[in-house]
């Protein structure tokens, strides 16, 4: 038998992208199918903070093995991905916050990612334009920073694979059906379509969560590594509210880019100006230099959010060619090679410690079984 | 009809000018250059580029947008703020 796996990865964000890459590297024949620009969607609206997320041992052991993975590529990626090593700083407001890190670290340092406690005056030391009177922080150093529309145009390219400009309106058991009536046979079909992958698998327990990003002028305060707030655990999964958080990360040019907001079923992508104004002052209150700095631009994004806050990755139950890889919310930049690597895992049976943690569709069998 | 200073020069323009519009009939239509080294303009000319900025009495404004006003002080961006 010497015929090839011919395969259809639906989106092509950095999901889509990174399984196309990992395909084309077991052989397959790989054809991505994107009805927009390359990494155009939440790929683009995103910040490209590659970051280590301990909110389950699953979340852990994807976002640290990710990262691993983000550094065996990093040599081969182009100058204009910017790939940096910005470390983040998570930033406790007072000794609460600043006692519940020491399990962080912990969780940390068992997945084999450096973090080191700040007391107050270390953080000061290291970041000098944050307020006074924060309690310290946790510095995680083996953080990254990516700009990720360009490392999945490189990924798409390196892939070989045949990209397709079209929507994907059906999927059968022998490929995909496009918006003009060609029909794409595929052996396997991936359903990396973020918030879009509904159009295709409506029975995914998938929700749309909107962001808003701000990039400012440059003369921004010196920042030295993305500054994300502790409090941001509590604000990014607690409830259905909106909710912002103190996260910024300082550009190169000297810009900074500054969110974030969380907003569930928001499908237009205009401003929310009251909503801007709580994210801003939120930041202000940490950084208060942010108050002389004018705006370049302000945009929206939408993430593609699970019950659990993990991504879907796996086999379809009831459609045997198809595999669904999406629902990473705000964390599919990072999490897009590990994504990559249990596909294969599952698809051809490669090794990956990932496997041991359950990212299947069935994990949510109620709402698939009432589809 | 006011009077501002434009990198140090008093030019005097039509009352309803924009800065921009002040910049350009003075002779400049490179207003900085980018971070790497290209030359920049007024591109959209209605506030949305951004490309136009200026610093005009202290603050980087969007010259297209900002009304050419008696007294005021226009310099180029240069050097670090210049992007």
């Amino acid at each position: 038998m010497t015929s090839v796996l011919r395969a259809v990865v639906v989106g092509g964000g950095m999901v889509g992208a990174a399984c196309a890459d990992v395909l084309a590297r077991h052989g397959a024949r790989v054809t991505v199918v994107e009805s927009g620009a390359v990494g155009g969607g939440a790929t683009a609206a995103g910040m490209g903070h590659l970051v280590v997320m301990d909110d389950s041992p699953a979340q852990l052991a994807l976002t640290a093995r990710s990262l691993e993975l983000w550094e065996d590529l990093a040599p081969s990626l182009p100058a204009s991905a910017e790939y940096r090593p910005s470390g983040t700083i998570w930033v406790a407001s007072d000794d609460e916050e600043l006692e519940a890190v020491a399990p962080k670290q912990a969780a940390y340092r068992e997945a084999g990612r450096e973090a080191d406690l700040l007391d107050a005056p270390a953080l000061a030391r290291l970041e000098p334009a944050l307020r006074d009177g924060l309690a310290g922080g946790l510095r995680v150093p083996g953080d990254r920073v990516v700009y990720a529309p360009v490392a999945a145009a490189f990924l798409l390219e390196r892939s070989g694979a045949a990209l397709i400009r079209g929507k994907a309106v059906a999927l059968d058991d022998s490929g995909v059906r496009l918006a003009g009536g060609q029909h794409l046979s595929a052996d396997l079909i991936v359903v990396a379509g973020g918030i879009g992958s509904l159009e295709l698998l409506p029975e995914l327990p998938l929700r749309q969560r909107k962001g808003h990003l701000l990039i400012t002028e440059r003369r921004a305060p010196s920042v030295h590594h993305q500054l994300v707030e502790l409090g941001y655990l509590k604000s990014a999964h607690a409830s259905d509210d909106d909710s912002v958080a103190f996260n910024v990360q300082p550009r190169p040019t000297g810009q900074l880019l500054i969110g974030s907001s969380r907003q569930f079923d928001q499908p237009d992508s205009g401003l929310d100006w009251a909503l801007l104004r709580r994210m801003l002052a939120r930041a202000r209150d940490f950084l208060p230099e942010l108050g002389d700095l004018a705006a370049l631009r302000i945009w929206t994004g939408q993430r593609c959010a699970t019950p659990d806050h993990l991504p879907i990755v796996g086999p379809h139950p009831q459609r045997t060619t198809v595999f669904v890889a999406t629902g990473h919310e705000g964390l599919g930049i990072t999490t897009a090679l590990g994504t990559a690597e249990l596909l294969a895992a599952q698809v051809f049976g490669t090794p990956s410690a990932l496997s041991a943690f359950d990212f299947g569709v069935e994990r949510f069998r109620p709402e698939v079984a009432h589809a | 009809m006011p009077e501002l200073m434009i990198e140090g020069r008093a030019v005097t323009v039509a009352e309803g000018t924009s800065v921009l519009a002040a910049l350009q009939n003075a002779g400049y239509r490179t207003l900085r250059h980018s971070r790497s080294g290209e030359p920049r303009g007024a591109l959209c000319g209605m506030g949305s580029c951004h490309e136009c900025r200026a610093v005009v009495d202290g603050r980087i404004v969007r010259t297209c947008v900002t009304p050419a006003r008696n007294g005021q002080r226009v310099t180029l961006l240069t050097g670090d703020h210049a992007d």
